[in-house]
């Protein structure tokens, strides 16, 4: 007992007694603003202030736009890659590398980078489009910005991929050959052994997914800071915001308290779901 | 990744070609932005406004590369500095704490100790935005109560200092402790029940056992948590307010909103700088590297 004590204090004092202090918060009125005054209960007028405030509709709903494309995005090109990554050919060891450095650069490095090559008038995509006679578009605009910043959520797949192809290790050879020998094609091997034998890995990439997508705040803060017109304000800024620029404690416990039951919720679908597909061999 | 079990070269010998291009167009692609960042790094200010851009600049300027030493209002040695202390003490901390903790979970039989380890995993999933806020207020609240005792600016102060950053470091990272644990388990018990009966306390056969034979999940759990910090951008946005205090992410951030005319030569040439370390420790320590990630993914 005495050994695990460090964490017993740290889970103490940096997840319960918050957590349960942000509960307590989201029902009070508690603006820093007015520093003499402490937490003032209020009951749900936070929770009502928030289904009738726009602003969290958007960003909730944007949150939720660029999660229907990055997830997918990034579930299949994972596990694409890893799959081609995993035949035995010449030069693998180069590839593999290749496809793993963009999850080594500091998001804050990459966040640079792609604001240079997002760069409307000197950037590397507009002079490539260009040179095919595309109109270039802007690519950080209020239509692209989204899909744009999950474009280049894609990019730093690496860790993802790496799982997957542990994960393959385990695919029973014999399987496969028993699959070939009763005729089966490459595409049919894939899904009827490949793939089942992989689900727990895929569950697992799906739930870390979730968990990171869901709190993606970084990047659009170097990069668009929420905007043009609010169209990339993703719910972690609007949370962040309302707790440090306008210091709104309550509300933005409010916030904090619904990110974590969505988040639940959502991993909790997809633990349920679980059953259908997961195969634990 | 383990040993590999050498999957069979594709048959038919299309299938490799396809394969082989896929591969090809993807690796370039990914190669692209990183090629793009060196040559605008070597480039003149004008050269990058150059169109058509030029992937080899000529004449190069890598005197970018001293200059950005030199800037203004980008220190980059100071926040190199900071950077440092936070990543040396997290790293420290982490290291130390996770692995006495995980050692309890792995070798030690006390009442609870399956829920509480569920406990300790299900905290891996909250997101660091939820609880972020309320953080910060429990160190405001501390910094109100050893003021009452010991003064304004006591040593115990949290907020203005870099302790928020490192200090949670130390009470272990649940993630670290999964990993460490898994580790503990697969060491002989043989090893300790020897010490034992030699007449070792239990801390001592952790300590004089187990941790010098675990020295490679050790490795793994430094590692990523060097990666961590040298990465960490929220951490310090939330709890650092003075430029003189700001690290390597928060000084590029910035710099980069502080000028208009973005001079993205010099931007890129400090990027490429900020990502030289980790790229350097990952192809020192490939293999630590690799089969750390495939750990976390269950293996």
């Amino acid at each position: 007992m005495a050994f695990i004590s460090p964490w017993i204090i740290g889970f103490a004092v940096f997840t319960a007694i918050p957590i349960g202090l942000s509960f307590y918060y989201s029902f009070c009125d508690y603006s820093l603003t007015r520093p003499s005054r402490g937490p003032l209960w209020i009951g749900l007028d936070n929770y009502n202030q928030m289904i009738h405030d726009p602003v969290f509709w958007k960003s909730l709903g944007n949150t939720l736009y660029y999660a229907a494309m990055a997830l997918p995005a990034g579930m299949l090109v994972s596990l694409g890659l890893a799959l081609m990554l995993n035949a035995n050919i010449r030069g693998q060891t180069i590839y593999r590398t290749i496809i793993f450095l963009p999850s080594l650069v500091p998001t804050i490095a990459s966040a640079m980078i792609w604001l240079w090559m997002f760069n409307p008038t000197e950037g590397m995509f507009n002079f490539l489009l260009a040179k095919v006679h595309i109109p270039a578009p802007d690519w950080l605009g209020e239509r692209l910005a989204m899909p744009s910043l999950a474009m280049m959520s894609v990019w730093s797949v690496g860790n993802t991929v790496v799982i997957y192809l542990a994960g393959l290790q385990d695919v029973p050879r014999e399987l496969l050959e028993a699959a070939e020998i009763d005729g089966a094609g490459p595409i049919r091997r894939l899904f009827a052994v490949t793939l089942p034998v992989l689900t727990p890995v895929i569950f697992f990439n799906l739930i870390m997914a979730i968990i990171g997508t869901f709190s993606i705040l970084t990047i659009p803060y170097i990069m668009t800071l929420g905007g043009p017109n609010k169209s990339t304000y993703f719910y972690t800024m609007f949370n962040y915001d309302e707790a440090f620029k306008y210091l709104h404690m309550g509300y933005a416990a409010t916030l904090a308290w619904v990110q974590l039951a969505l988040t639940l919720a959502l991993t909790g679908i997809a633990f349920l779901s679980a059953r259908k597909w997961v195969h634990y061999g | 990744m383990k040993a590999i079990a050498t999957p069979r070269r594709p048959r038919h010998p299309l299938a490799g070609l396809s394969i082989h291009l896929g591969l090809l167009c993807v690796s370039a692609g990914y190669l692209l932005p990183f090629l793009w960042m060196v040559s605008t790094s070597l480039k003149t200010g004008s050269q990058t406004q150059e169109s058509p851009p030029r992937w080899i600049p000529h004449p190069w300027q890598p005197v970018n590369y001293v200059n950005i030493f030199r800037h203004p209002t980008f220190h980059a040695v100071l926040y190199t500095r900071n950077t440092l202390i936070i990543a040396i003490l997290t790293v420290a901390g982490t290291t130390l704490s996770s692995a006495i903790v995980a050692y309890g979970f792995a070798r030690i039989d006390f009442p609870g100790r399956g829920p509480l380890f569920a406990i300790m995993l299900a905290t891996i999933m909250i997101p660091f935005p939820v609880t972020m806020v309320s953080v910060f207020r429990v160190f405001r609240w501390m910094d109100l109560h050893t003021a009452m005792w010991l003064g304004p600016d006591n040593f115990l102060q949290m907020l203005g200092t870099f302790k928020p950053l490192w200090l949670p470091a130390w009470f272990a990272s649940a993630f670290n402790v999964f990993l460490l644990r898994q580790f503990f388990m697969t060491l002989p018990k043989e090893l300790s029940e020897a010490a034992r009966i030699d007449g070792c306390s239990e801390f001592a056969i952790f300590w004089r056992v187990v941790l010098p034979l675990a020295k490679p999940a050790l490795a793994v759990v430094a590692l990523f948590s060097f990666m961590g910090v040298w990465n960490d951008f929220l951490g310090p946005l939330v709890y650092i307010q003075r430029p003189e205090q700001y690290t390597l992410a928060l000084g590029l951030a910035a710099f980069q909103t502080r000028i208009g005319g973005t001079p993205w030569e010099l931007l890129m040439a400090a990027s490429t700088l900020v990502c030289l370390p980790t790229l350097i420790l990952f192809f020192l320590t490939q293999r630590t590297f690799i089969e750390g990630i495939a750990t976390t993914g269950g293996k």
